[in-house]
């Protein structure tokens, strides 16, 4: 204990208050690896080399940069307003199977690393959170607050497919982060190995959150039945 | 023999024209941010093996680089690509005529990938494989992308600069947030170098049991629930987490599986991203496109699967972390 080096401590804490602070995330990790170097003892050449060393050994994390020309061109050849006309087609389902689709088809396309065709403002927005609506108030109209719970659900359900899809694919940051560490530190790793590993938690997501889905249905539905039972209620709920 | 230098040369390339294309538009601090940005993978190998070889300036001149960035993307702020509205309708059409055609090239990129990496112990010149199989999955990777971009050429049939163009402007969207992984991976080499690690993998010996594989683990999970909460990125998460807890404690000590503590252990961090305001991108920014009243709108939605998904994680670390 006594021969420990707290100092470089301060690192971790400019990241904290760098990133609670909302400072430009690239500028707030440059400052925190100079004050660990400088609280280390280092001097000022070996930590600019250190620094240096350190980028080009993950410069394997920019390899998805090579797609965007591929996504680029297809995008200006129409290639959202594609997979928007498809998520469309889903419009006769009910509630919970139209997310529940939706949350698969986002988790398939985020694995084979078409992470941004879909999105808030890309489909949610404009297509999953009004035939969310549309699906709920098929039979009787729902209030104001379940229809608020019914888009919320629908934002939630594109994070959900997203986070955990995205990485079992390849060549996202996630999966090169992890290896670049590991080998960084003498311990080679396939990408393939890790990537593998992610998919037991993307199926456990699914499952969740579509049990999940499944009961917010029934709850919206059985907030609906008590709204047409007592009228007066959901009159006087709506106009505060 | 491809190796990886060859596509990092690619990569290189691709972000000297995307400068290129910024400076003739006047956009000079974009087009120096991608500029410096292309020296990693054009001179890389150079820098390695000079530092190496004790010729330390080429090293130096990255790391002032490296603080040039960030002084750069504090002054690039980032811009949504807007859609023009005039270009939508050419778009739907476009769209319409491609039909599903569209997909064939995106998905390229993953099945390429995937065949490659199988089939190239059998792509062989003489004695020597045309692939460097000791950085397989990451030349295969971008090998497919050029072989990806080769049928969108042919199935959009458009020139090849139409192509360049469009993966600058939405580079140029991305902006900064596509150097954070990156420069996240940094912070974690030089985290472990000037002893961030050892100094938290002390503490947190000092504060648990770290005799005790559980409670290790316990700490591990924890902690990255809790900075990415704080940080609203599970990426800042996992440097300090595997420096400090991860690596030290769990995999050198414990003897867990690298791999799946990595990949688990990062979707651990992801529960906390479900659940924290300071990831706006995913979390506010939704609620403010829908209109809802209530900001902490969509945190209310997910944190019951966020919870229960943070459960199942931590149990499943526990079952295979530790197997022979």
């Amino acid at each position: 204990m006594s021969a420990l080096n707290a100092w470089p401590l301060l690192g971790v804490a400019v990241v904290v208050a760098g990133f609670a602070l909302r400072r430009n995330p690239v500028l707030v990790v440059v400052v925190a690896g100079l004050v660990s170097g400088v609280a280390s003892g280092m001097g000022v050449g070996d930590l600019l080399a250190l620094l240096g060393t350190s980028f080009v050994s993950n410069r394997n994390l920019l390899l998805f940069v090579l797609t965007l020309p591929v996504i680029g061109l297809l995008e200006h050849y129409g290639l959202r307003e594609r997979a928007q006309a498809w998520i469309a087609g889903f419009r006769r389902l009910s509630l919970s199977r139209l997310l529940i689709s939706y949350l698969g088809l986002r988790q398939l396309l985020s694995m084979l690393g078409l992470i941004d065709i879909a999105g808030h403002a890309q489909t949610v927005r404009p297509l999953i959170a009004p035939m969310s609506e549309s699906a709920a108030e098929r039979d009787t109209p729902i209030y104001e607050p379940t229809r608020m719970r019914v888009r919320a659900m629908a934002a939630a359900t594109d994070n959900i497919g997203r986070f955990f899809g995205e990485d079992v694919f390849l060549a996202f940051g996630a999966v090169l982060l992890i290896q670049g560490f590991y080998e960084r530190q003498g311990i080679p790793l396939e990408p393939f190995a890790i990537a593998l590993w992610a998919l037991p938690t993307a199926i456990a997501a699914f499952a969740i959150h579509a049990v999940r889905l499944w009961w917010f249905q029934r709850r919206v539905e059985r907030a609906q039945r008590e709204v047409a039972a007592q009228p007066a209620r959901g009159v006087a709920d709506a106009a505060h | 023999m491809l190796r990886i230098e060859h596509i990092y040369w690619l990569i290189g390339a691709f972000l000297l024209v995307a400068a290129g294309m910024n400076a003739r538009s006047r956009r000079w601090t974009t087009a120096a941010f991608w500029a410096v940005l292309a020296a990693p993978f054009l001179f890389g190998e150079m820098i390695l093996r000079a530092n190496e070889a004790g010729l330390r300036w080429p090293a130096q001149a990255m790391g002032i680089g490296v603080i040039a960035l960030g002084v750069l993307a504090a002054r690039c702020g980032l811009r949504m690509h807007e859609e023009s509205a005039a270009d939508r309708p050419r778009r739907v059409v476009s769209a319409q005529r491609l039909g599903n055609r569209l997909f064939v090239p995106a998905l390229a990129i993953p099945f390429f990938t995937v065949v490659l990496v199988f089939g190239a112990k059998y792509l062989r010149w003489n004695t020597t494989t045309l692939i460097d199989l000791s950085q397989l999955t990451l030349i295969s990777l971008g090998l497919a992308c050029v072989l990806a971009l080769l049928v969108a050429l042919r199935t959009t049939r458009a020139p090849f600069v139409e192509s360049m163009r469009e993966g600058r402007r939405l580079l140029d969207a991305l902006g900064w947030a596509a150097l954070l992984p990156m420069i996240l991976a940094t912070l974690g080499s030089v985290f472990a170098a000037t002893g961030v690690g050892d100094a938290i993998a002390t503490i947190v010996g000092a504060v648990i049991p770290a005799d005790s594989r559980f409670a290790c683990l316990v700490a591990f999970a924890f902690g990255m629930v809790a900075f990415t909460i704080i940080m609203g990125n599970a990426f800042a998460a996992f440097p300090v987490m595997m420096a400090g807890v991860g690596l030290p404690l769990l995999v050198l000590q414990h003897h867990a599986n690298p791999a799946a503590l990595g990949a688990i252990g990062m979707l651990t961090g992801y529960c906390g991203t479900l659940l924290t305001p300071m990831a706006a991108n995913f979390n506010i920014v939704p609620a403010v496109l829908l209109e809802l009243p209530d900001q902490y709108g969509v945190i209310r939605a997910q944190w019951p699967t966020a919870l229960i998904l943070l459960a199942v994680n931590f149990l499943l670390m526990w079952a295979v972390l530790f197997r022979a």
